[in-house]
């Protein structure tokens, strides 16, 4: 199977900045690829590189087979694009917004009205093509962008943060839609989200990101599977008295006590629980509760950039973003 | 699949969006024609008696109908130059802007949209003033229309070339007042350019908009203080001024 993007030391300074620092990555064909990382790793400049819209300081990249910097237009009649910020035409019809698009992508006229039907069913939007977008709920804008960017028959697909802002259950219907246009048209996806349970769920692959390096590359159950460890918090009476007579046994990795409680870094902690349970026993702890949290993918990027992606705060910018996709829906 | 078809199609649809646009705020047609139509009636109505002055060789409303279609052409063609940034703020610049297409063929389509929407503004005044009274009797309804066009087509690439380095809509503010009203007063819209005094017009020989009011009164009423052709090449030589500018800029912006 061929690569749908290869990217070689790709690099993008801003003056001092370097936002993205020497990246080099290869997305499979037909493979469900995500980016991931807090605001400002350089998620949204590496995309912004590989569809064409900035150039490169150096390095070089081929997405569906052609060079970023020497065949911009074949790359972007190529792929499929889906902004982190709202694109569309408020004022025009859903079925308006396409048919512009179709055009400027070069669909020939007798093909149009096929084509937008299909993708708007594709998305579930199809009653309402000839709805103004402005009366679309954030969801719905979200879908319809989607829809678009399919419109051209693209080989990759550019998602770039596409849940941000949405609720929740607007979010699981998004990657849904992302799972099965896979399955039925075996396109290759490449996203960006630092909503880490998502990744987990949609991606085939993943790459951390963080300050512009890709830190970590692999299959969410691989890169989970280095970490080796479950975490595992006992509430007891004595916690130090507990670790102390756990220490030292087979699989634990690291034991610390935090107040009432001990936290410990188990490998494969669902069978080494009974054993632990029995040593309590033996060394007269009594356990009031216990806790097993499977590696998840924020302990990878925890473990890889040292910091935990929940900290982050929101950037000015994305807040400003989130309430103004908040605004767009309430109408 | 790729031919000069596809970026001609490209721009027809981007025509399309700007009349569909226009078609879709009835308000912001009521609110471009509200001025000019005040202008219309308290100045061409008001000073009728006090200005039936010998150098204007007629009516005063005959007088400035030309100049009043020549501001509504100029402010309307601005406007829809300006939707660029409107379109960066709400972010449908950036659809356009990754698109597999030459962005002279948006430029150029953009610049028809507002030029077509302009003329039919235009259009209405005219009728407007005629309702009033102006005697608007062209020689050549095709040629004012094709002038009427190109004026419109002008102003329509200077909005886009300053809405192109924009960064949001108080800079336009800006540039309306600070040209767009000092280029109609000095234009000679409303006073016969002949009986100003010399600074004034000497400024005026230096707007664009003075040769569009002039080339009008030509074609609308049959009466000008200038020769047709001077006129005619100084507002195609505008006309391509703007239109590279309109192209050069909006190639520059940064997606």
């Amino acid at each position: 199977m061929g690569y749908a993007i290869e990217a070689r030391c790709l690099t993008k300074k801003f003056g001092d900045l370097t936002a993205v620092d020497s990246v080099s990555l290869s997305v499979r064909e037909g493979e469900i690829f995500g980016l991931l990382g807090p605001n400002g790793a350089g998620k949204t400049t590496l995309i912004s590189m590989l569809v064409t819209m900035r150039k490169p300081t150096s390095g070089s990249a081929t997405v569906a087979g052609f060079d970023v910097v020497k065949n911009p237009g074949d790359v972007r009649r190529s792929i499929g694009i889906v902004f982190q910020d709202p694109s569309l035409d408020e004022e025009l019809t859903a079925s308006e917004n396409l048919e512009l698009h179709a055009a400027m992508y070069g669909i020939p006229g007798q093909q149009r009205e096929a084509r937008i039907k299909e993708v708007a069913k594709m998305v579930e939007l199809s009653g309402r093509l000839s709805d103004q977008v402005k009366t679309f709920s954030g969801g719905m804008r979200r879908r319809l962008e989607i829809a678009r960017g399919l419109m051209h028959f693209p080989k990759v697909l550019f998602l770039d943060e596409p849940t941000l802002g949405l609720d929740p259950q607007t979010r699981a219907h998004i990657w849904d839609y992302v799972r099965k246009l896979r399955e039925k048209n075996g396109i290759t996806v490449v996203l960006t989200t630092h909503y880490l349970d998502e990744a987990d769920l949609v991606c085939d692959r993943i790459a951390i990101i963080d300050q512009g390096k890709i830190v970590a590359q692999g299959k969410p159950a691989e890169l989970k599977g280095k970490l080796s460890a479950d975490r595992v918090t006992i509430h007891c009476r004595f916690p130090a008295r507990l670790k102390r007579a756990v220490w030292g046994q087979d699989g634990i990795l690291k034991a610390d006590v935090a107040g009432g409680r001990l936290e410990l870094r188990v490998s494969d902690a669902g069978r080494k629980m009974p054993a632990i349970v029995s040593i309590a026993n033996k060394a007269k702890v009594a356990i009031r509760s216990l806790e097993i949290r499977k590696a998840s993918l924020d302990d990878v990027f925890l473990h890889y950039t040292g910091r935990s992606m929940r900290d982050e705060p929101a950037s000015a910018k994305d807040s400003l973003r989130i309430r103004r996709r908040a605004w767009g829906r309430g109408r | 699949m790729k031919t000069e078809n596809h970026e001609l199609v490209a721009a027809y649809f981007i025509w399309k969006r700007e009349i569909i646009r226009f078609l879709r705020s009835k308000s912001r047609i009521a609110g471009s024609l509200g001025m000019p139509l005040f202008f219309l009636a308290i100045f061409g109505m008001g000073l009728e008696g006090a200005l039936r002055s010998s150098s204007l060789g007629g009516s005063y409303l005959d007088f400035i109908t030309p100049g009043i279609l020549a501001m509504v052409l100029m402010t309307a063609s601005v406007f829809s130059g300006a939707i660029v940034i409107m379109d960066r703020q709400f972010g449908f610049l950036k659809e356009t802007l990754v698109a597999p297409v030459r962005r002279s063929s948006i430029v150029i389509g953009k610049s028809l949209g507002g030029a077509t929407t302009a003329v039919f503004q235009g259009l209405l005044i005219l009728f407007f003033a005629a309702i009033l009274g102006a005697g608007v009797h062209p020689s050549s309804w095709l040629m004012l229309l094709l002038l009427m066009f190109l004026i419109s087509a002008s102003f329509v690439s200077f909005g886009i070339a300053v809405a192109s380095v924009m960064e949001d809509m108080h800079g336009f503010q800006l540039v309306m007042n600070f040209f767009i009203m000092p280029l109609f007063f000095l234009s000679g819209a409303l006073f016969p350019l002949s009986s100003a005094p010399e600074p004034i017009r000497i400024a005026s020989y230096l707007d664009p908009l003075t040769y569009a009011v002039e080339a009008l009164r030509h074609l609308a009423i049959g009466k000008s203080s200038m020769g047709f052709g001077l006129c005619l090449a100084v507002i195609a030589a505008f006309f391509l001024l703007s239109t590279s500018a309109a192209i050069h800029l909006f190639e520059r912006i940064e997606s």
